[in-house]
């Protein structure tokens, strides 16, 4: 990735003892904050990202130049507001913009780690990022916020830190990944692997990178955050600058075009082998297992308030199984709340302009923030 | 309105867990919370309804009281509300048993369609009665099962469900129903507060 930018991250002097059973020492966490801690300290929200986020949640992302993937939601005056809260986002461990990952250095081989990296959960995950709260000094975070992936991550963060937070918002994500996820994410791994460029994930020390592969398991999981309608709507049959049908295997269909350009942008900004090494993430998240098959003891003695969304469209992760969540806080009387939004705009509707959905959110937050 | 609400905040005592089982905007609800140091929770069908009662701080789910309140474990609820709304209910009895389990009680509110005016309507005029809570028309209303005052009481009976207590409400007049003054409060109530248990 970009070298020259600066990237805000804390050295965690504190061993991590991994999921894998493996110990991680001094390692990066990267970061970035927006707005200000007050004096109480009493108004911090911790943001987790995506699948294919990073820290940039707001303002521009220097390495892309564009929008902050959150821009809808976070920012001055907006859902979660930087002109009142202090927000913190961290890039994931096995990230790819400037947290421990597979892209860094092996310092005892001096080779880039590539497969030769641990396995990495959303505990994993979210254990590193706890130490941001040591950092700030800060005794309880305000609020922990995500969407897909990042909602696993404010999950597992209430699960492992009960009185850490006074609010939860998990938002269009799971308590386990169904099989029909695995499988999505097993099909963008092996269109990596099956790159002659990925070379067992060696890349980096060769030279190479598999963007053929990364981008067609872009291309993939792109389909899957959208909906049937939405891309009907957009996309239909129209054809890409041309007037008629080519005869070749050109991208003729706009949804084709828009797929590709999908694909080779990403290829720019992520890690192949981060790629592998989050969606695995993802597909080992079983809430329900870490705890013997009961979803509501991950919460007990939980005094954190939760809010779950869910979108009508979704169907990544459909608002059945957010439902499961509320149904497992309901059952030790935790204080959840449920909202199922109206969209057509499939599991990104988190991420895009939902004003049913951003209104909820802020004057939630904002109402939660005064109640004590 | 606010009669109903202070009726209800008057059968609730302090400290307690409350749910609100159609809770529509949150007023009720809010009303609740302002008055009383109770813990409460709603479920409301309608999603711009339980958007609006987020947006208040409200602690509410989205749900379908006739399915989702089997979500909640038996008696986790100390007091579980109904107001006016189990005439609107495809399955009133279902949802009573459910009220009763969730909750050691319940409030239910019913308008009174053995109100004299109500009667009155349809005896004169011979058309669907409408009144003041009673709003809508027969093809557009979404109460399902209007019963009375006496109806609730024979219910009660039937199914040995102890009625703890009974109110009348006449406009802002509010009276205990009785036995022996059944008749006669099934015929000049407007509303009709239970209290109950299993």
């Amino acid at each position: 990735m970009n070298k020259n930018i600066n990237i805000k991250s804390l050295i965690i002097d504190k061993p991590l003892k991994l999921d894998c059973g493996q110990t991680i020492n001094n390692f990066p966490l990267a970061y970035e904050t927006y707005g200000s801690l007050n004096e109480k300290k009493d108004n911090a929200i911790l943001v987790f990202h995506a699948l294919t986020g990073d820290q940039f949640v707001s303002g521009i992302n220097p390495i892309t130049k564009k929008d902050g993937w959150w821009s809808y939601a976070v920012g001055s005056g907006k859902a979660i507001d930087t002109d009142k809260y202090f927000i913190i986002c961290a890039n994931v461990i096995g990230g790819c913009l400037g947290s421990f990952g597979p892209s860094n250095t092996n310092t005892a081989t001096n080779k880039i780690y590539g497969t030769t990296f641990p396995v990495i959960t959303i505990n994993d995950m979210v254990n590193a990022q706890y130490n941001l709260l040591n950092f700030f000094k800060i005794k309880k975070l305000f609020a922990v916020v995500g969407g897909s992936m990042g909602g696993m991550q404010v999950l597992q963060f209430v699960s492992n830190f009960p009185d850490k937070t006074k609010v939860a918002i998990p938002i269009a994500t799971t308590s386990n990944h169904s099989a029909q996820n695995i499988a999505f994410n097993e099909l963008g791994r092996q269109s990596i692997m099956a790159d002659t460029n990925w070379t067992n994930g060696d890349y980096s020390n060769q030279n190479k990178n598999p963007d053929k592969g990364l981008s067609v398991a872009r291309m993939a999981a792109h389909i899957t955050y959208l909906s049937k309608k939405g891309l009907q709507e957009k996309f239909g049959r129209k054809l890409q600058e041309r007037d008629d049908l080519k005869f070749s295997f050109d991208a003729d269909f706009q949804i084709e075009s828009y797929l590709r350009h999908q694909g080779s942008v990403f290829v720019d900004r992520f890690d192949a082998n981060s790629y592998l090494y989050i969606t695995r993430a993802m597909d080992y998240f079983d809430l329900i297992k870490q705890f013997g098959g009961n979803l509501s003891k991950a919460f007990t003695n939980t005094k954190t308030k939760f809010l779950v969304i869910s979108f009508t469209s979704d169907w990544l992760y459909p608002t059945s199984e957010n439902k499961e969540i509320v149904i497992a806080l309901n059952a030790i009387g935790a204080d959840v709340g449920f909202v199922e939004i109206e969209s057509d705009k499939g599991h990104d509707s988190f991420l895009l302009n939902t004003p049913t959905f951003l209104n909820t959110l802020k004057d939630y937050i904002n109402t939660s923030y005064l109640i004590n | 309105m606010k009669q109903e609400f202070k009726i209800i905040a008057n059968l609730i005592e302090a400290n307690t867990r409350v749910l609100d089982v159609g809770c529509g905007d949150g007023t009720l609800m809010q009303f609740l919370k302002n008055n009383k140091k109770i813990d409460i929770r709603g479920i409301e069908i309608s999603k711009n309804n339980v958007q609006k009662c987020i947006g208040k701080g409200l602690t509410v789910i989205e749900g379908d009281a006739e399915k989702d309140l089997s979500q909640f474990p038996d008696g986790s609820f100390d007091f579980v509300i109904l107001s006016q709304t189990l005439q609107a209910f495809l399955n009133p009895e279902k949802v009573i048993t459910e009220l009763l389990r969730v909750g050691k009680k319940a409030i239910v509110t019913i308008p009174n369609f053995g109100y004299w005016k109500v009667r009155l309507h349809l005896l004169i005029k011979g058309t669907m009665p409408i009144t003041r809570t009673l709003p809508d028309e027969w093809y557009n209303t979404p109460n399902l099962h209007m019963c009375t005052i006496k109806d609730f009481f024979n219910f009660c009976e039937n199914r040995r469900i102890n009625l703890y207590k009974s109110i009348a409400l006449q406009n802002l007049k509010s009276s205990k129903i009785t036995n022996s003054n059944l008749l006669f409060k099934n015929l000049t109530a407007v509303l009709g507060i239970f209290l109950i248990e299993k």
